[in-house]
């Protein structure tokens, strides 16, 4: 069965989900909503025998398709105008569909791959059901996730940092978060501790983020 | 008087932690009753890091992901960013890199099987493993230089040819000319001489190792019956690699999933029985053995056959300085590639090599800039440890250990 068939027939059996399939080189990528996800990821363990969650993902769609240099005229302000301080882009509280989590799944049986696409709730925090019950190795990468782009996974039995610093404020990998950071740790000689301040550096980019056509 | 359980705390400064992990550990006399590991030490944001720079900036990152097999680190970047750009490279390259791959697998399970031995008691392995390296890394810088970090893959190909001649010795007040044609004897000829006399010397190097452990009674008290894990369970735990292999699944991805030329290699895939320490250290020496002869057979391809080892396409490469100082397009095209970079059509993308510790993934997203919007890489360790907890339950002390060793961790992949 060649990937076409093997969606349609995806596409069929789980109709019920309101599942999106299209085809992601080669591999299926199903679309389904964080409502369904965990009766739809159930029957592909077992109906499908994908046997082995290979990773979560989570990306956050903040500022997805911005550049700093968007212009097809000359210019006289040039490069200087990529190089300011790049500007932490305002959360817009309306902006849906902001954070989606992938999961990679592996049939070792089958020999195949799927791609599961769901958006977290747009509640705050933002959040999608735990798939620890189905697949155990989801229990470091929800963590992970968490950790870095703040999203709840609903049952999780242990949702701690994982990465981040003891006491770490904030979650690093949203785009709202500053690349340098907020806080760096020194050696305070007068104090003789270890204290920790605001940084003291900040983003410079080397090269303007683009986007160019193929034919451009 | 009742006895309570004693709550110790293992590294992050331990010389059998591998690098940086802390360990809580909760023991009931000296059996282990809980683990829970602390890790981020070492974290340094790769990820979000490759989200400021251009495509090919980061490929140097990701050699210091698992900083102990570094190219094959690169190769799963370059096969998502070329998947994304819908190029393939040319054929030499491919082997180029199989070459490298399989090397690198031989670098890693070298430094594993040392650093294993060594920390439950086989103290002069560590110096044998080491001695191979060191004619790896040669390979290695002859053909980057860098005898670590490389950053030789590129999307499209590799950075450049394997080089016609090897650094040599040179003689010195310390180091007579005597000497010195000893040291040199296998670089006279080029890089695929050096490596060709490595791969004939190394198969009885691998005997000798095994004659020190294989059979050794200490080894197997230490190892046999330690962190089973049943088949079922290392799926379920996400496990892939010689942590699955070891388990008796039969799953490589160079066999199952081919990429590069592996379909055009012969090779076996060894397999466990047991699922404990000591048949994934089999799997391990075997899988070595046969690393071996896929470097051998890549050696003979690249003898026989010559070409470009990088694809022409000036959108995605530099052209060649000579090519620049006298042509006007050239020129502009070698502006663009080191002010700007390529950009690469949207989409997303899931690429995975087999790499010497298990599946090695990158996730790549791109909204059709010149830097990737979202970079997620899938460390085999980071999934290993996750369930060091359940292997261990039940075990003495003494054999975390082992079960850490076993699990073949690195930290500049976990924590990223």
């Amino acid at each position: 069965m060649d990937s076409e068939e093997y969606s349609k027939s995806l596409e069929e059996k789980f109709h019920q989900y309101k599942i999106g399939v299209s085809i992601n080189r080669s591999n299926p990528e199903i679309e389904v909503n964080h409502e369904h996800l965990i009766e739809l990821a159930k029957k592909l363990k077992k109906d499908e025998s994908y046997e082995i969650l290979m990773d979560v993902i989570a990306v956050d769609f903040l500022t997805y398709g911005d550049v700093d240099w968007k212009t097809n005229d000359a210019t006289n302000t040039g490069y200087s105008r990529a190089v300011k301080p790049t500007i932490i882009p305002e959360i817009d509280e309306t902006f849906v569909e902001r954070f989606a989590v992938f999961y990679q799944l592996l049939s070792v049986s089958n020999n195949r791959r799927l791609t599961l696409k769901v958006f977290a709730s747009e509640s705050n925090p933002p959040s999608v059901p735990s798939l620890v019950d189905i697949w155990s190795s989801a229990d470091w990468f929800e963590r992970e996730a968490f950790d870095l782009m703040g999203i709840h996974f609903d049952g999780h039995p242990d949702l701690r940092r994982i990465l981040t610093d003891y006491g770490f404020i904030g979650h690093p990998f949203r785009k709202d978060f500053p690349t340098n950071g907020n806080l760096e740790v020194v050696y305070d000689e007068e104090k003789e501790e270890v204290v920790y301040q605001p940084v003291s550096i900040s983003t410079r980019p080397t090269v303007p983020r683009v986007i160019r056509d193929r034919n451009d | 008087m009742t006895e309570s359980n004693l709550t110790l705390n293992f590294g992050p400064q331990h010389p059998a932690a591998h690098g940086v992990l802390r360990l809580i550990m909760e023991l009931d006399g000296e059996v282990v009753t809980n683990l829970d590991p602390h890790i981020g030490l070492l974290h340094r944001g790769t990820e979000k890091l490759a989200e400021i720079k251009p495509f090919n900036h980061s490929i140097g990152y990701m050699d210091r992901m698992d900083y102990v097999s570094m190219m094959c680190c690169e190769h799963p970047y370059v096969l998502a960013i070329e998947s994304l750009l819908e190029i393939e490279p040319p054929k030499r390259a491919q082997y180029i890199r199989v070459m490298f791959d399989e090397i690198t697998r031989i670098m890693n399970h070298l430094l594993w099987l040392g650093c294993h031995g060594l920390d439950i008691g086989a103290m002069a392995l560590f110096l044998y493993c080491f001695r191979e390296r060191e004619d790896l890394y040669d390979a290695y810088e002859a053909v980057s230089g860098a005898r670590m970090h490389a950053t030789y893959y590129r999307p499209g190909g590799v950075y450049r040819d394997l080089p016609s001649e090897m650094p040599k010795y040179k003689a010195n007040k310390f180091i007579s000319e005597k000497k010195v044609k000893k040291l040199n004897y296998n670089r006279e000829g080029s890089l695929l001489d050096f490596i060709e006399d490595f791969t004939n010397r190394f198969p009885s190097l691998v005997d000798e190792y095994e004659t020190l452990l294989t059979d050794n009674r200490i080894w197997k008290q230490r190892t046999v019956d330690i962190g089973v894990v049943t088949p079922e369970r290392a799926m379920q735990l996400g496990f892939t690699g010689p942590m699955l292999r070891g388990s008796g699944i039969e799953w490589d991805l160079r066999r199952n999933q081919s990429y590069e030329v592996y379909d055009e290699l012969e090779f076996l895939v060894p397999v466990g029985v047991n699922g404990d320490c000591y048949d994934r250290y089999l799997v391990r020496i075997e899988e070595m053995r046969q690393s071996n002869l896929i470097i051998q057979q890549c050696i003979n391809w690249l003898r026989e056959n010559s070409g470009p080892v990088m694809i022409e396409d000036h959108k995605y490469r530099a052209p060649k300085r000579d090519s620049m100082k006298h042509d006007m397009e050239s020129l502009i095209y070698h502006f663009k590639h080191f002010t700007e970079g390529y950009s690469v059509p949207e989409g997303n993308t899931y690429k995975a090599i087999e790499h010497p510790k298990g599946e090695f993934g990158v996730f790549l997203l791109s909204d059709g800039a010149n830097k990737p919007y979202r970079l997620k890489v899938r460390a085999p360790s980071f999934a290993h440890l996750a369930a060091i907890d359940e292997m261990s339950k039940g075990h003495m002390l003494a054999d975390v250990v082992s079960i850490i060793g076993t699990l073949d961790i690195v930290f500049g992949e976990i924590d990223r």
